[in-house]
């Protein structure tokens, strides 16, 4: 607890430090005696020496002087030497790691080289905690002293190898924060995080998808060119040349085998329930998926809509991105969008927005009708956004462009200034794209015109007007002789728009308006926005020829009248995805510092082989593994000395790290077991060599002759059976547990047709024995089986049947028998063990009664519990026992150490419940006397 | 990542600040009062708001407004879900999360700070965990420390944290072993006018409360698992085993925790367990207005329909209103306009009504619209889906533990418009 005291120094400004480290450091009041006086020198001396004691009460001084308020930072570099940094060094993972967590936090350069010292030392300790903790410090130490970057990638390089789920995440941060563009680091390290992604917590996951996702786009080839034909945005494509289809099918789409494997293996992680995870991988699919796959994200993100406000603005955000490219993606969940009244208004405007991208024909009259709820809404702004939204609707969908218009012309009449005014300039918008047709609503809306008061609308009017006199050639004409009355008392922008509609009318109909147009202009040639006397010089210019004015007025009637394109009314996502999704410059719709850019897919795919890794195989024998469709695949084993050959190439790069790649190597070993992977040519790594032998099966030591009961003679009808296991590797599967059934027909009758039933109600993988066709009275037959017990002792349930009868029969294994035995060295167990402590340890004392104490009891006793291969032990009252799942092939070791009268067994094993059910199981055959 | 963090009262003073990398100024802070006083309702606050220098993303829990401040990019949902995480800890360790709770237990709240991110990046966020690290406060525990000066940091090494397990706390024991599991199901549904559902669909979530001792590992089966259409799980559920099986097999956390929850397709149709009739109507030029409602139980599988509430945001326009409730009580606030009716349970023999009249604002027009009306209501001993749970198994440890599970039905946004 020492080291937590130099916080004080360092956040003494934090109110929250504080009082935590007062409380860690027990201050009593005399402290504030006499010490204060003490000289800075003899602190340090104190601090220097070699007496825990000494050190103990210098830091208590200090704690007082700063206390006190007096400046210690002088002492620093001395506590830093002698206290903290020697906890670095024990033997507890956790202190060790506590221990550099602070070191690392002290913002203070002086301590720089002693950090990095710290870091590279952390970065290759056992404890994977540990090394998840030197990950951190990388980022805290690259922002104190960014000189350090060559050094420091040199340790992420290192820790990108570590193969320990805990590291991942932290050390994919570090990547991202100290050298993203260094993506050469990632291609050894892609297809093992890619494997433990599912594993890995759940904060981590999203940064390594995020990095990931960007590797990928760099790595391999585009998945849309085939689809292009089918995406709903260019059905042309279809209809494209023919020429120019045969190039496309000249070259098919193959997806590459690793991109294929992120796909796969982010997939289960939209079932998470951390809302980033689930929208990282959404983003993932977005950018990396066959378009046709994308439909499985779908239902992930509706269902975060279910989550916070927060959580729903920012998912609903990115649904809008998405449902502009794809509207199909989103359509089957329209109803998800439909705008509750208890919304909050950033949530109402943006399901609006999705339902305005989602509207094609087929939906159209649902969504309108949806709408007109909307529009009576008691949030004003809420409803004004909706006749917006219609106005998109009626333009992108021409079918309902006169339903929409009728309804927006029914809203004039709206009791609410804001809508009337959102109607007007929505209906402005909508009948530039067709104003012949609808006279009719221009004229309905000049009758309005005296009632509406918001400048906006009554500027679009007055345009409106302007724009197609000619379509009502006698109204237009009154509207200025009303708005020449007015024209004082009008805000700016209607002013503008009445000198306008005066110089419009003036080039169309001067006979009638000329003397208006005059008086207007000269109101506004004294008016007191500069805006408008402008306008009015320039108008008066254009349309009045007089002598001055060139040529220009000529053309008058051509500038002022010139058809003007209608606009366009998109949406304000459109083209946002040019951020990736579910990144803050997405949200914020501009770049964040640090935004790291999303590359288009390269033309060509790079090399494919700079992800192959380095796979060591068991040398002794071929092996023979067992792949799903039943052929067998031979691995050839290699010569001794073409490896040795081999390893020395290799040796320098292994060597700086030999600690940490033996131990992580182990874990692609043990993988290697169960799923065999297609083995690439490699260069042998001597280093962990010796670990892959060790886990080479042996034969058992003992083998029960017990069996137990499967299926009694009464129950059975007449049919009994018995099962054994039998301990061996089992023929029909590497991680199934072989057994033996012996069937017995006690009844005076043939059994016919005696078989497994193929319907499991569990879900254990059951090889079942051929059916016996017929069992003759008072006979019996011994057949065999296999199951994958999955290395839990759940039972496996299946159903024993005759020709009549179906019986439902149950197997519990212990948990001994899910364990095959294997050989290793006394210094590889003692190795293996050191790995597997903290959680994976479990062990007990007992007292053993004295028949036991002897070898050959011992290990009888131990082995015939559990099916575990006996280590010779150099020292007499050690006993060590290993064995690995069958399933899985974690490593199970058992030692058990006798110390007069008591025994401690100890068990180490990932496998933490398999770990104490053995425990106990080795615990109870201990401590019973007999045989 | 989380650079900085502001906890802001609803009156806007910045009560708790914590700084994980170097110190930020609270004057960071003045862009997001200045977004609180353009939002007219506290809920319209956006959740990113960009400064020069800075990015603020805030989260509204239990009316405080969690601030962080961020320098660089990062998903906003990362930071949203940690923030949320925060409060659920908070809630966890304090019972409650308010101002008082976080100011009366500081020290703690900030030990728990200063664990869950490590220079800004999540470190320990599982209850579990926490736990081990950081004693929750209890009256006892407080006196004690208070005369003996020690504090709530745990003795004991957290050694979860290196487990397979994580969410797991080791060498846990019971006297009594007991696993309770709650299905909860919401239904969020809008009717229009007419009575007919726009809109209706079934969010459950199964919650846990499990207390074993050792290393139980459980597993839970349904008997009709079809029903789920789309789930998300704790990270204790093994995923392999739910694909292939549709069985949910875990190593439970200790104590409380959400195991599950789900989404009902939405090709079932919902049954809707309540209807209202209503008739509220304001005439043209009449400063009075009607209002009758009237709620029936429908659909509710012979049970009892409970904690009702009312509530519904009544035009602008007005005033006051004169009802009288056949059962349970009402208020009108003048002021926010906001009407609510306590109704309790509904009796299928005597519909609960209420009846009156509203006066409107002499002289202002009829308001053009009419008001939503929000129900809730609680079902006990049903799952409106249908779900059922078949059975729960424990393997691994040999004690009997004793099991228990409830069903209820809740109504989530449930949307009445008239």
């Amino acid at each position: 607890q020492i080291q937590s005291s130099i916080f004080n120094q360092r956040k003494a400004h934090s109110p929250g430090h504080v009082c935590k480290n007062i409380l860690h450091v027990p201050v009593s009041g005399l402290l504030f005696g006499p010490w204060f006086l003490c000289r800075n020198e003899d602190l340090k001396e104190m601090l220097e020496s070699n007496k825990e004691s000494l050190k103990l009460e210098a830091m208590k001084r200090i704690v007082g002087l700063i206390a006190k308020g007096k400046n210690a930072s002088e002492l620093f570099p001395a506590v830093v030497k002698n206290v903290a940094s020697k906890n670095i060094e024990d033997p507890n993972q956790l202190i060790r790691a506590s221990a550099l967590r602070v070191l690392s936090s002290i913002r203070v350069p002086i301590i720089v080289p002693i950090m990095m010292l710290a870091i590279k030392e952390a970065a290759t300790d056992l404890s994977p905690y540990v090394r998840k903790t030197a990950a951190h410090a990388i980022q805290k130490l690259y922002s104190l002293d960014p000189d350090q970057k060559e050094h420091l990638i040199e340790v992420i390089e290192k820790l990108l190898k570590d193969k320990s789920t805990l590291v991942a995440g932290s050390v994919v941060m570090a990547f991202e924060e100290v050298c993203p563009d260094r993506i050469d680091l990632i291609h050894k390290n892609y297809r093992k995080l890619c494997n433990l992604l599912v594993d890995v917590e759940e904060w981590g996951q999203v940064v390594i998808i995020h990095m990931l996702t960007r590797y990928a786009r760099t790595q391999f080839v585009s998945p849309w060119r085939e689809d292009a034909v089918f995406d709903e945005n260019s059905a042309k494509a279809f209809y494209d040349s023919e020429e120019e289809r045969r190039v496309d099918q000249s070259k098919p789409y193959i997806m590459d085998p690793d991109h294929r494997l992120l796909l796969r293996n982010t997939k289960p992680l939209l079932q998470s329930r951390n809302t980033a995870v689930v929208m990282a991988v959404s983003q993932l699919y977005w950018h990396l998926a066959p378009k046709h796959e994308l439909s499985i994200i779908t239902k992930s993100l509706v269902r975060l809509l279910r989550s916070h406000r927060e959580v729903q603005y920012i998912v609903l955000q990115n649904i809008a991105t998405m449902s502009i490219q794809r509207k199909g993606m989103f359509e089957p969940f329209m109803k998800s969008f439909y705008v509750r009244s208890t919304d909050a208004t950033h949530i109402k405007t943006l399901k609006l927005e999705i339902l305005t991208n989602l509207a094609n024909e087929a939906n159209i009259s649902t969504i309108l009708r949806e709408f007109q709820t909307y529009v009576k809404s008691q949030d004003k702004a809420f409803a004004a956004a909706t006749i917006q939204a219609i106005g998109c609707c009626a333009t992108n969908i021409s079918e309902v462009t006169d339903t929409c218009l009728n309804g927006l012309v029914l809203l004039l009449s709206n009791r609410d200034e804001t809508v009337v005014a959102e109607s007007v300039v929505v209906i402005k918008k909508l009948l530039q794209t067709q104003p012949s047709q609808h006279s009719d609503i221009i004229k309905h809306m000049a009758k309005l015109f005296d009632n509406i008061t918001v400048p906006m609308a009554r500027a679009s009017i007055l345009w409106l007007m302007g724009e197609y006199c000619e379509h009502v050639p006698k109204i237009a004409p009154d509207v200025l002789r009303k708005m020449a009355k007015t024209f004082t008392d009008e805000e700016d922008i209607v002013k503008l728009q009445i000198v306008n509609l005066a110089a419009k009318l003036y080039l169309t109909n001067s006979k009638q308006t000329k003397l208006l147009t005059q008086y207007i202009l000269n109101l506004g040639k004294y008016d007191q926005n500069y805006d408008i006397r402008d306008r009015t010089r320039f108008i008066r210019q254009l349309i009045v020829p007089n002598e001055k004015s060139g040529a220009l007025s000529k053309y008058a009637r051509r500038i002022l009248m010139a058809p003007k394109p209608a606009p366009v009314l998109q949406s304000a996502f459109k083209d946002r995805d040019r951020f990736q999704l579910g990144t803050l410059s997405h949200t914020l719709n501009s770049q964040a510092s640090g935004y790291l850019e999303l590359s288009d897919w390269p033309a060509v795919a790079p090399d494919q082989s700079v992800r192959n890794v380095e796979v060591v195989e068991p040398v002794r024998l071929p092996c023979i593994y067992l792949q799903k469709n039943g052929n067998a695949v031979k691995v050839e084993s290699r010569s001794e000395s073409e490896s040795g050959s081999e390893s020395s190439s290799s040796e320098s790069s292994s060597e700086s790290g030999s600690e940490l790649d033996s131990d992580s190597d182990s874990g692609t070993d043990q993988k290697k077991n169960t799923k065999p992977k297609p083995v690439q040519s490699k260069p042998f790594d001597a280093v962990s060599w010796p670990v892959c032998v060790s886990l080479q099966a042996s034969s058992p030591v003992f083998v029960p002759e017990t069996s137990h009961e499967l299926l009694h003679r009464m129950t059975g009808k007449g049919l009994s059976a018995q099962y054994r296991f039998t301990r061996q590797p089992c023929i029909y599967g590497n991680s199934m547990v072989s057994l033996q059934l012996t069937l017995s027909n006690s009844t005076d009758q043939a059994l016919e047709n005696i078989h497994i039933s193929e319907k499991s109600s569990t879900g254990q993988n059951i090889h079942r024995f051929n059916a016996i066709e017929r069992l003759e009275p008072q006979a019996s037959v011994t057949v065999s089986m296999g199951v994958d017990f999955n290395d839990s002792t759940q039972a496996a349930n299946f159903q024993l049947c005759t020709k009549e009868d179906e019986f439902s029969v149950s197997i519990q294994p212990a948990v001994g028998e899910l364990l095959l035995p294997i050989t290793m060295s006394e210094a590889d167990f003692t190795k293996e063990q050191g790995k597997l402590v903290g959680m994976n340890e479990s062990s007990a004392t007992i007292t053993m009664t004295p028949e036991n104490v002897s070898s050959q009891s011992v290990n009888r006793k131990v082995v015939s519990v559990a099916n575990l291969g006996v280590i010779p032990s150099g020292q007499e009252n050690i006993y060590r026992f290993s064995g690995k799942t069958v399933s899985s092939g974690s490593l199970v070791l058992v030692s058990v150490v006798l110390k007069d009268p008591d025994a401690v067994i100890t068990i180490n094993t990932e496998k933490t419940v398999m770990g104490s059910m053995l425990l106990r199981q080795v615990k109870t055959a201990l401590t019973n006397s007999g045989p | 990542m989380i650079h900085s963090l502001f906890l802001v009262n609803a009156s806007g003073d910045i009560f708790l600040e914590k700084h994980w990398k170097s110190v930020v100024s609270r004057s960071v802070c003045d862009y997001f009062f200045e977004a609180v006083e353009r939002a007219t309702e506290p809920e319209n606050v956006p959740p990113v708001i960009p400064t020069p220098h800075h990015c603020l993303i805030n989260v509204l829990r239990q009316r405080i407004y969690f601030v962080a401040v961020i320098q660089s990019e990062v998903p906003p949902l990362f930071v949203i879900e940690f923030l949320h995480r925060v409060v659920d800890t908070f809630q966890d360790y304090f019972g409650v999360c308010t101002e008082a709770a976080v100011k009366d237990n500081v020290v703690v709240v900030y030990e728990l700070l200063e664990e869950m991110l490590d220079n800004g990046f999540p470190l320990a966020t599982e209850s579990n965990i926490l736990k081990e690290l950081i004693k929750p406060p209890t009256i006892l525990r407080t006196v004690v420390n208070t005369i003996t000066g020690s504090t709530n940091v745990g003795e004991q090494l957290p050694t979860g944290q290196l487990s397979v397990v994580p969410w797991r706390r080791t060498g846990v024991k019971y006297t009594n072993n007991e696993a309770y599991f709650d299905v909860v199901e919401e239904i969020d549904a809008i009717i229009d006018k007419s009575g007919s559902t726009i809109t209706a669909e079934i969010q459950g979530v199964i919650d846990a409360c499990v207390k074993l001792t050792g290393m139980p590992d459980l597993t839970l089966s349904f008997m009709n698992p079809r029903l789920l259409d789309d789930v998300s799980f704790h990270p204790c559920v093994r995923f392999k085993r739910w694909e292939a099986e549709r069985i949910l097999s875990f190593v439970p956390p200790d104590g409380n925790f959400r195991l599950l929850s789900y989404h009902v397709s939405s090709q079932n149709l919902v049954a809707i367990p309540v209807y209202v009739k209503h008739n509220i109507s304001f005439r043209e030029g009449s400063s009075q207005g009607r209002f009758e409602l009237t709620l029936g139980p429908k659909q509710t599988m012979g049970k009892a329909v409970e904690s009702v509430l009312v509530s519904s945001q009544l035009p602008r326009g007005v005033l006051n209103a004169n009802l009288s409730p056949s059962q349970g009580t009402y208020t009108f606030d003048p002021v926010t306009k906001l009407l609510s009716w306590d109704v309790g349970k509904i009796n299928p023999q005597k519909l609960p009504s209420l009846k009156g009249s509203m006066s409107l604002q002499t002289g202002a027009s009829k308001p053009d619209e009419n008001p939503t009306i929000n129900l809730q209501f609680k079902i006990q001993q049903l799952a409106v889906s249908g779900l059922k749970v078949n059975r729960l198994d424990m393997y691994g440890e040999k004690y009997k533990p004793f099991k228990g599970i409830k069903y209820m039905t809740k109504a989530g946004k449930f949307q009445v418009r008239t």
